[in-house]
């Protein structure tokens, strides 16, 4: 695509040229120099300084300066990732949780997606809105609001007793249940629109054409809506599992204090140990684990959906 | 090879069944002939509008039928219905003797070429067409043999790999017929299935259609707006207009007998004179065309409404009075309006003395007649009495 790209910006204008390169430039500006600043900071060492690490670029020093920044730069951050089980332990954990909560979304999010679907259209505008209606209210207020929610003598455990499903009322705060309930409450609409969109889009044709080769209702579903909708379980799934292993507020305000997920451990490093260069090779490894992930997901999805 | 084979075979299979040579072809005519599909009474609504309206029909074993009209005629509504994606609110269709209310879409033993062919685009060309047998539970080695014989009827050898979208629309035309008819259906049904082709390979496709249709002797029912398409295909010709039947007809009869104003209107042009049953019962007076001489005795009593009908091919054009035959009624002087070119045709729209609006096709069978008649020439206007159709609504 890229080639084909670059191949046509002959024919095109310098405004036309400049439109396709500005989200480039854009990503290289707030995406790539980033990257490359904290992958940096991941190489260097602690300092009582600020910036609190070093070496730092001397400019002043000219080619020496250089020489030193380089001849300072080390891997024992990632050496030091490996010795530490809180940190692995904190990967597997994120994963963890990331990969069962995407499951859950799409698990409660695809009947949700599909029957908006099978309504009139005046029907589906009004639910779309409801889906993304919470997003009026800012993120944290209803993460308060689901501590509330969730508390020893809170609404839910009021309900459980009054209806004798439980008789003693049980703590759900600082479990990994109630980063769940977090989880899936906060990234429900993540899921549901891209499932949405696809599942919009699928030709009611297809169905009527299976149904007429003798295809029930049931088997109509797994034959042509499940696969036909596989674009938007890939989409909603990266969107919802990607943004969860990095997840901070969520486990923080819901979840135990036994194992954190990643972006607490992430937290803690900067924030509480002042040591920017592990928090950075934290992050490095992150960013390449999920880079490695969402490849190996989307090269196979990408098969699935082309296989017959 | 072995595919080539197959294909024969499928074909033959086929023409175990009774199958017509098409001369001579007319069970419709034939009293003890028992109809393949028989719809009765059949009523559909929408609302308030009423689609399909106490429409009764017979489809006999081998028939090309075409289902002609308008759009918004109820023509793929009756299709549907027939497919079962639509309930009828009322009347039955029957299949062999068989009601077909109850019976699901996909218990049905028709199958529907749909018009935007609704391939599934996550399958390739081969798992299209295996979709249906893999529903009935046929074995995998007879699937692949049966997708291989389909592949061959439809000319699409090598194909079987391709998706959808890589195939050009005539071949994803070919891949949505050959799908349709793997299952070798009782009756086919055809939702304007050239609509999406361009003129040439629409004409190329129509007699493949029909040459497809003869061999393996299958009843096809289509759906078309291309009323050059109906002529072209099918052995009977239903048109259909506001959800009722006009006529049902072999396209010729449609053509050459139609049986209503609307009718002879629909298909192709036609000049229209309003007029009298004149005393001697063969002929017609008081059209703006003056007194008209019609070919045989009106079935109407003397001063009942009637309408002649002249299609425009069967009127002559000449630039002195026509030589005195008798026929001297059906001539009348009129100045040329327009001519048309068409090359094979010229369309002449020309004005009668008394202000009518008469169109008239001459076939450009010589080169040197091009200069004979112009723009604003008079000329004389007359036609047989035998080419005078005669309508009584």
């Amino acid at each position: 695509m890229f080639k084909s790209l670059m191949k046509s910006k002959k024919n095109h204008s310098f405004w036309q040229s400049l439109v396709i390169r500005l989200p480039f430039g854009w990503l290289l500006a707030f995406f790539l120099v980033p990257f490359l600043i904290v992958l940096k900071i991941s190489l260097s060492q602690t300092a009582i300084a600020q910036p609190p690490y070093a070496p730092t670029f001397d400019l002043a020093a000219g080619w020496r300066g250089v020489q030193t920044f380089f001849a300072g730069l080390s891997l024992d951050n990632y050496r030091f990732l490996g010795t530490d089980p809180l940190y692995i332990l904190s990967y597997m954990k994120s994963l963890q949780i990331a990969a069962f909560s995407t499951l859950l979304l799409l698990i409660i999010g695809y009947p949700i997606a599909y029957a908006i679907t099978r309504l009139p259209r005046r029907a589906q505008a009004i639910l779309v809105v409801l889906v993304i209606l919470p997003f009026w209210t800012s993120f944290l207020i209803r993460i308060y609001a689901w501590m509330n929610i969730l508390q020893h003598d809170g609404p839910l455990n009021q309900l459980l007793l009054a209806l004798h499903i439980v008789r003693e009322p049980p703590s759900w705060l600082s479990t990994d249940t109630a980063v769940y309930i977090g989880i899936v409450y906060s990234y429900l609409p993540f899921m549901v629109l891209p499932l949405y969109a696809t599942l919009e889009k699928l030709d009611e044709q297809l169905l009527e054409a299976a149904a007429d080769l003798g295809c029930p209702r049931w088997k109509r579903f797994w034959l042509v809506t499940l696969p036909l909708s596989a674009p938007g379980v890939v989409a909603g799934a990266l969107l919802c599992f990607i943004p969860i292993v990095g997840e901070f507020v969520i486990p923080d305000l819901l979840g135990g204090s036994r194992t954190s997920m990643i972006g607490q451990t992430i937290w803690m490093e900067f924030f509480a140990n002042k040591d920017w260069p592990t928090a950075a090779a934290v992050a490095v490894v992150l960013v390449c684990l999920l880079v490695t992930a969402i490849v190996i997901f989307q090269n196979h999805a990408m098969r699935g959906s082309e296989r017959d | 090879m072995h595919a080539g084979d197959s294909g024969s075979e499928f074909v033959k299979r086929g023409a175990e069944r009774p199958t017509f040579g098409k001369r001579g072809f007319a069970p419709w005519t034939d009293r003890t002939a028992q109809p393949l599909l028989r719809i009765q009474a059949l009523r559909k609504r929408f609302g308030g509008f009423t689609a399909v309206d106490q429409l009764s029909l017979d489809v006999y074993q081998g028939e090309f039928f075409a289902l002609l009209g308008p759009s918004g005629c109820g023509k793929t509504t009756l299709l549907r219905m027939i497919a079962g994606f639509e309930r009828p609110d009322s009347g039955r269709i029957l299949l062999d003797g068989v009601d077909l209310a109850p019976v699901p879409p996909h218990r049905r033993p028709v199958n529907m070429m749909f018009q935007n062919y609704a391939l599934f685009p996550h399958l390739n060309v081969e798992a299209n067409i295996a979709f249906g047998l893999k529903q009935e539970g046929m074995p995998k080695a007879r699937i692949a043999e049966r997708v291989a014989d389909m592949l061959a009827l439809v000319k699409l050898e090598g194909l079987g790999r391709r998706k959808p979208h890589e195939l050009s629309g005539g071949q994803r035309q070919r891949v949505a017929l050959a799908r349709s008819l793997a299952k070798r259906p009782r009756v086919l049904l055809l939702d304007e299935p050239m609509a999406a082709l361009d003129k040439k390979l629409r004409g190329e496709t129509q007699f493949e259609l029909m040459e497809l249709q003869r061999q393996l002797g299958l009843t096809f029912i289509i759906v078309t707006h291309d009323q050059s398409e109906a002529m072209t295909v099918a052995d009977r010709i239903a048109v259909m207009d506001r959800g009722r039947l006009m006529q049902v007809a072999p396209p010729k009869d449609i053509y050459e007998r139609p049986n209503s104003c609307w009718v002879a209107d629909f298909i192709g042009e036609v000049n229209l004179f309003e007029g009298r049953v004149g005393a001697d019962a063969d002929s017609v007076e008081g059209t703006a065309f003056g007194r008209l001489r019609v070919g045989r005795k009106i079935d109407v009593e003397p001063q009942g409404r009637v309408w002649v009908a002249v299609r425009p091919e069967k009127m002559r054009i000449t630039p002195a009075a026509p030589e005195r035959q008798a026929s001297v009624e059906n001539c009348a002087t009129a100045t040329v309006v327009d001519i048309g070119y068409l090359g094979d045709l010229s369309i002449y729209r020309l004005r009668t003395e008394a202000g009518v609006e008469i169109r008239a096709a001459i076939a450009n069978t010589g080169r040197s007649a091009d200069q004979a008649i112009g723009w604003d020439d008079r000329v004389w206007l007359s036609f047989a009495p035998e080419a005078a159709i005669v309508l009584t609504r």
